[in-house]
């Protein structure tokens, strides 16, 4: 393995920008399994960072270890600035309003309309009145570009790319500024991906939000993701597209200079 | 970190009125700025142009966002123009803009025509509701026909499988159960037939009891609460995970497969689950006559042989399977109708096992009826 900077990066990337995830030796394990170890990334304000691997190299587990579903079993996650073991109720709730979280399979409330489901984070969080919350989901709900109907509709109604969608819009409900997306492109025909990755690389830019982003998909990698962070030997290794073409592994060379990489880049 | 308020400021510049917005707004911190918002857009009155000035804005989000472009446009007939200061917060301005929808009204409904459409609306599920059943009765039995010609069809294994379930797991609930019931019964009988004498009789309570109606009715309620929302659920969840659309493209059945063993497996075990309910009731009977009555065990057999005749008991046993059947039968048809989510499992669930209940009930009062009429 190539040397790496500080949080795993293969150039410094960071341009003066502040770090609002930032990992430090962390590893995580189930039983004797030891899924990372010594793991190091940092996350800069305001970009995408695409975070592929191949299966079983923990890809999931690592994003739910940092949005705190996993136990962290050694190391640190400081995260917009606040240590997350060491974090009180109160500020976990905080930092809980401040991040957004979609999750590979939408994970909607089934019992609750889409509306609802936009409005209970805002509802538990900010507490604002009914018509006001009522005009930020529909806002959310055009945000993302669904028709403005499909507020009154249950989960089970919607197609998969609406649930995908309408989970981005509840992910967005509190304006994050800091947003997990898990597979967001996973199951989508090749243009509503397009159109997803779009529309992610649109709210990021006009809102200015931090995306750290869990995905298989080629083109997404090379149409959304400002850096990609590739989990090698229970580590990440960070870097441009250009940088990891020309990395020095096995699993990085199949996985960019596969049939599929290649016509991802338009080669 | 400390978020600042959100604040209105009105004012005139050179004639247009300006609203100057400031401080933070977002999500967290715009509550019950709608008050103040209509405060300022009273003062701006019916004016024919105005200023919204936000270059003093601290924080802003989507929601903030949207709060000051409702109050630039609500303003009556007024032509308000934002203005922005900061490069992010014109780009947050611009996309709110772009998606932002009309608030829409509330609907208002006449209550007469919104009752009189409720009570279509169910008067059409409840037909549609009693054909699929029949449909779905008729699919059983043109299978369990197809079963007897071609006993190959029959899925052995399944139904004991089913029947470990719903028989074997359900003999120690049913046994206390009807045990105490037995208990209770001979206490009470004891109690109240000594008044005039006639304690002895409790015997005659006891068995009849039992073996008519209680034993049965008993063990039906629990293997109802038991195995019948079992069905459902199990059935359920696979139609939610799309496993019984799959069986369907494979060829299989899934009357056959699913809901045949079960029905069949219920069939078989209610009557021996019902034996056994009689059994350990007449048991609870026994023990709780030795204690209030002096009986001895044999005294209470005794009894029990000359005065009740086994007609009560075959009655009870008539019954069972038909019990069975329809506990089975409402199961798994519920488990069918589940669409789409883990909540529609929920109230399906419920649903069949009211239903079961329900129909064990006005069941056993049509079989009230037909023995009285056959004068058994």
């Amino acid at each position: 393995m190539m040397e790496v900077l500080e949080g795993g990066q293969l150039t410094d990337h960071s341009d003066g920008r502040d770090v609002v995830l930032k990992l430090r030796d962390v590893r995580t394990q189930f039983g004797d399994n030891v899924i990372h170890d010594k793991l190091d990334l940092d996350v800069f304000r305001g970009e995408i960072l695409g975070l592929v691997g191949g299966s079983g190299t923990g890809k999931s587990v690592l994003l739910r270890t940092i949005i705190g579903l996993n136990d962290l079993r050694g190391g640190s996650i400081e995260m917009l600035g606040v240590d997350t073991r060491k974090v009180s109720g109160k500020e976990e709730r905080a930092l809980q309003g401040r991040t957004g979280v979609q999750f590979q399979d939408g994970a909607l409330f089934s019992s609750l309309t889409v509306e609802e489901n936009i409005m209970l984070p805002i509802r538990e969080h900010a507490g604002l009145d009914e018509a006001t919350m009522r005009g930020i989901a529909a806002l959310k709900i055009a945000l993302v570009g669904l028709p403005a109907d499909t507020g009154h509709k249950k989960p089970s109604e919607l197609s998969g790319g609406m649930r995908k969608r309408a989970s981005l819009a509840r992910a967005l409900a509190l304006d994050p500024e800091l947003l997990f997306l898990d597979e967001p492109t996973a199951g989508l025909d090749p243009i509503g991906a397009a159109h997803y990755d779009d529309l992610v690389k649109n709210l990021q830019k006009s809102l200015g939000l931090t995306i750290l982003m869990v995905t298989h998909d080629l083109d997404s990698l090379t149409a959304a993701c400002d850096r990609i962070a590739v989990l090698l030997d229970k580590r990440v290794v960070v870097g441009t597209m250009e940088e990891l073409l020309v990395y020095e592994d096995d699993w990085v060379k199949d996985y960019f200079h596969g049939p599929r990489g290649r016509a991802a880049r338009h080669e | 970190m400390a978020d600042s308020e959100p604040t209105i400021r009105y004012s005139e510049r050179a004639g247009t009125p300006v609203l100057e917005v400031g401080g933070t707004w977002t999500v967290f911190t715009i509550r019950g700025i709608a008050r103040k918002a209509e405060e300022a857009r009273r003062k701006v009155g019916k004016r024919a142009a105005g200023v919204v000035d936000a270059s003093k804005l601290e924080r802003l989000d989507t929601a903030g966002a949207l709060e000051i472009l409702r109050l630039a446009n609500a303003a009556e007939g007024a032509k308000i123009e934002v203005k922005t200061g900061q490069e992010g917060h014109a780009s947050v301005f611009e996309v709110v803009q772009s998606h932002m929808a009309p608030t829409p009204d509330a609907k208002h409904e006449n209550w007469i025509t919104h009752w009189l459409e409720e009570v279509g609306a169910s008067v059409l599920h409840i037909s549609q509701q009693v054909v699929s059943l029949c449909a779905f009765f008729g699919e059983i039995l043109v299978i369990s026909l197809q079963a007897c010609l071609q006993p190959r069809r029959f899925r052995i294994t399944a139904v004991i499988r089913q029947m470990y379930e719903v028989w074997i797991k359900a003999l120690p609930i049913v046994g206390v159960l009807c045990f105490l019931i037995g208990v209770v019964i001979a206490y009470q009988g004891v109690q109240q037939l000594k008044q005039f004498g006639a304690e002895t009789f409790t015997v005659e309570a006891v068995g009849i009891g039992m073996f008519r109606e209680l034993g049965v009715l008993l063990t039906a309620i629990i293997v109802a609460g038991r195995s019948g929302s079992a069905f459902t659920a199990q059935i359920g969840t696979m139609q939610v995970n799309q496993e019984v659309d799959a069986m369907r493209t494979i060829g299989l059945n899934p009357i056959e497969w699913l809901v045949m063993p079960r029905i069949a497996a219920l069939v078989i075990s209610m009557p021996l689950l019902a034996f056994w309910g009689d059994m350990t009731g007449i048991v609870g009977g026994a023990v709780a006559c030795t204690f209030y009555l002096d009986f001895s065990f044999v005294q209470f057999f005794d009894r029990l042989r000359d005065q009740v005749p086994p007609w009560h008991f075959y009655i009870g046993m008539i019954k069972a399977p038909v019990f069975g059947l329809i506990i089975a039968a409402i199961g798994c048809y519920e488990g069918l109708q589940v669409k789409g989510s883990a909540e529609s499992v929920g109230q399906l669930t419920t649903r069949s096992v009211v239903e079961a209940i329900f129909c064990v009930i006005v069941l056993d009062a049509v079989f009230s009826i037909i023995f009285l009429l056959a004068e058994v």
